[in-house]
């Protein structure tokens, strides 16, 4: 076992046990729950249809933590704009796309501020994060403190237009004899195609790599002639924006928007970020770690709803346990790592 | 330059000029929108100041703000040391205190409404949730102090999951206790005329105070918090200190749990000490401590918790909603973090010192 903790990097020892992990939860869900259709395909895809919105924010949230910072503001961030999205269509009767827009221009006003707050005044990330987390739940009992709900032709349309996957491998035959094709939402192709984007800069623009650099050490990158705060801002900016599309995808989901919404949130995202292989540190991670992340808690949450009598609250307690689990591995793993060197 | 205006410079660079201000300011602010907006036209309100005896309880607006800061104080006493010994917050604390809430509550009966338990299950519960607490605070300090875990993804994890385990406690209901004695912690003890939550917050004030300047441990936390590995080689167990500080933060956080579930004399999980954790940190701040670790003062962020408390209740009684009020402490927390901001104060220093060099060329 330490030959191969030493041997192997942080990020694929962590990866490897997710996969383990989730593939003995996903099989004991075949196994416990079969009579419950869990075997189904589709309960597969739900998993990414219920979680798009989440799989946007966290790829977000693994970018913000490999430039070795963090945004905890993320869970309220969701609450406001769904809250924006559904009062200014709703209310205001703003066209769905200007609606979005204008959440989109919010997200980075927002990621402006933290930008300049952590790049430019060298304020703790965490800090800035708090003050964003309370501002925005604060605002969202501005707007409204009631719970609003979201029904507009277009939007459904982007929220709830099936799309059939024609694989006859996947598709289940019926009782007269039709073929019933798995579905997804439109919410889960925006969600591949930021996770692909961010992992094609991440992994191959200057900037993707300067945000590598800067986290493994800043003053390294310093020397090496990267403009570190303007990258650092850039960061920011980015993570405003995407985490205001994650929201409204988030919001393709749930069709509504009230002040309590999306609490927690932060904790998945990091969570998901954590458990894909993304160090605390900064300098390590990957977009498709984060994915597999976020499926290991989507699978965790469908295992709590089949299961029936459960509350909800279970699902949060063990992801909770789940990301000090792999807290403790990275840093026992890095410790092992170090000891070896010497 | 004569006596008076180094007196004068004494008192506003010193650290708790800012924390006392920004209490007069609210409390001015509150008098002048009362004045103006009162219920029979615009008259000089002082009503905000008045403070009346009834059935041998000190009753009056002052006296609301300082009981319900109470909780707070204690609050902001925790996080003080742990801003201090390891240059983080511990976010956890609002959950922490419905978690120890529901335990009380849950020592005391199995039932939605307790009616009636007896003194040795009281006294029991309240040992259970302060264990429960300090619990917290040791897994909180473990993760931070011996995993060398940034504070705030350490104290993440029970400020989701703790609030969780609080609901799974009280099965998500809101349990209710009907018996007088357990209002008392919230309101007042019998012929007691001061407001307990400031009793209690006084106590754990005062012990801190002596246990802090009267030996050396309010130093050690200090120098664990300036250089962690320099006090580690002068030979302080820098590690068990930041874990202690942990610790007593997670204590605090239960006796806030206490005192708050005791005011509604019920367990809410949802909202026993929501949104608590940035007012601590506001309190931490405001008192002129710095984020970044090091010194402190206790004093500061005491004041500084009932400047917060003030504000919340002004804001309130404004009839700003509940759940709106976080935007002003966000926009509050933002301002003090700017102004405290390492980039600000080197500016703020280049002024001064380009001012004095011009006031020299001068003379």
């Amino acid at each position: 076992m330490k030959n191969l903790i030493t041997k192997m990097s942080t990020q694929a020892f962590v990866i490897m046990v997710t996969i383990i992990l989730f593939i003995i939860m996903y099989a004991a869900g075949c196994v416990v729950y079969a009579d419950k259709n869990f075997t189904n395909i589709q309960v597969f895809f739900n998993l990414f249809i219920s979680n798009a919105g989440l799989i946007i924010i966290s790829a977000s949230m693994t970018m913000v933590m490999i430039s070795g910072g963090i945004d905890i503001s993320v869970g309220s961030q969701v609450a406001l704009v769904c809250m924006m999205m559904c009062d200014l269509v709703m209310n205001k009767h703003v066209p769905t796309a200007a609606a979005i827009a204008i959440c989109i221009v919010y997200g980075i006003v927002y990621g402006i501020y933290a930008g300049v707050m952590v790049a430019y005044l060298n304020i703790q990330p965490f800090i800035v994060g708090l003050s964003g987390m309370f501002f925005a739940r604060g605002m969202t009992a501005v707007i409204n403190t009631g719970m609003l709900s979201i029904a507009d032709k277009t939007f459904d349309v982007l929220a709830k237009t099936k799309i059939m996957i024609p694989i006859d491998f996947l598709a289940k035959v019926n009782k007269r004899g039709m073929k019933i094709y798995p579905n997804l939402y439109p919410s889960v192709i925006i969600a591949f195609l930021v996770l692909v984007i961010m992992f094609v800069m991440l992994k191959y623009t200057k900037f993707g790599r300067a945000i590598y650099a800067i986290g493994g050490n800043e003053q390294s990158a310093l020397l090496m002639g990267l403009n570190v705060k303007k990258t650092k801002f850039l960061v920011y900016l980015l993570d405003g924006a995407i985490v205001a599309l994650g929201s409204v995808v988030y919001c393709m989901n749930t069709c509504g928007g009230f002040v309590a919404q999306a609490q927690g949130l932060e904790m998945d995202a990091i969570a998901a970020a954590v458990i894909g292989g993304t160090s605390l540190m900064g300098g390590v991670g990957n977009v498709f770690g984060t994915l597999l992340g976020v499926m290991t808690k989507a699978t965790i949450e469908a295992l709590v709803s089949f299961q029936g009598s459960l509350s909800s609250w279970w699902a949060k307690i063990i992801i909770a346990t789940l990301l000090a689990f792999f807290i403790i591995l990275q840093s026992i793993i890095t410790r092992i790592k170090a000891k070896a060197r010497d | 330059m004569n006596k008076e205006t180094s007196t004068l410079k004494r008192m506003v660079g010193h650290q708790l000029f800012m924390p006392i201000i920004s209490l007069i300011i609210v409390m001015l602010i509150t008098v002048v929108y009362k004045s103006l907006f009162g219920k029979d036209g615009v008259h000089l309100d002082l009503t905000f100041f008045q403070i009346q005896i009834t059935n041998g309880h000190l009753y009056g607006y002052l006296i609301d703000i300082l009981n319900h800061a109470g909780g707070l104080v204690i609050l902001a006493i925790g996080m003080t040391l742990t801003v201090a010994s390891s240059a983080g917050t511990d976010i956890s604390v609002g959950a922490v205190s419905a978690l120890c809430a529901a335990v009380c509550v849950r020592v005391l009966g199995r039932e939605n409404v307790v009616a009636d338990y007896s003194t040795g299950v009281y006294i029991l519960a309240f040992i259970a949730a302060m264990l429960v607490g300090a619990l917290c605070g040791v897994f909180n300090g473990y993760l931070v102090a011996y995993l060398d875990i940034q504070p705030m993804v350490a104290t993440l994890i029970l400020f989701t999951a703790g609030r969780g385990m609080a609901q799974l406690l009280v099965n998500g209901y809101i349990i209710y206790v009907r018996k007088e004695s357990y209002k008392w912690l919230g309101s007042f003890f019998p012929h007691i005329p001061l407001p307990s939550a400031l009793i209690v917050a006084m106590v754990v004030a005062v012990v801190m105070y002596l246990v802090l300047n009267k030996t050396a441990l309010g130093l050690y936390i200090q120098a664990v918090g300036i250089n962690k590995k320099a006090s580690h080689v002068v030979g302080l167990n820098s590690k068990m200190i930041i874990l202690l500080t942990y610790v007593f933060c997670g204590w605090c956080a239960s006796i806030n749990g206490l005192i708050k579930s005791s005011e509604i004399a019920s367990v809410d999980a949802n909202n026993i000490g929501l949104m608590m954790e940035l007012d601590a940190i506001l309190s931490v701040a405001i008192g002129g401590n710095s984020l970044g670790g090091g010194k402190f003062n206790l004093f500061g962020s005491i004041i500084g918790a009932v400047t917060i408390q003030a504000l919340s209740t002004v804001l309130l009684s404004m009839s700003v909603e509940s759940t709106q009020v976080p935007v002003f402490k966000a926009l509050l927390v933002a301002a003090i973090v700017v102004f405290q901001s390492p980039e600000i104060q080197r500016w703020r220093r280049n002024r001064k010192a380009r001012a004095a060099a011009a006031g020299k060329k001068v003379a």
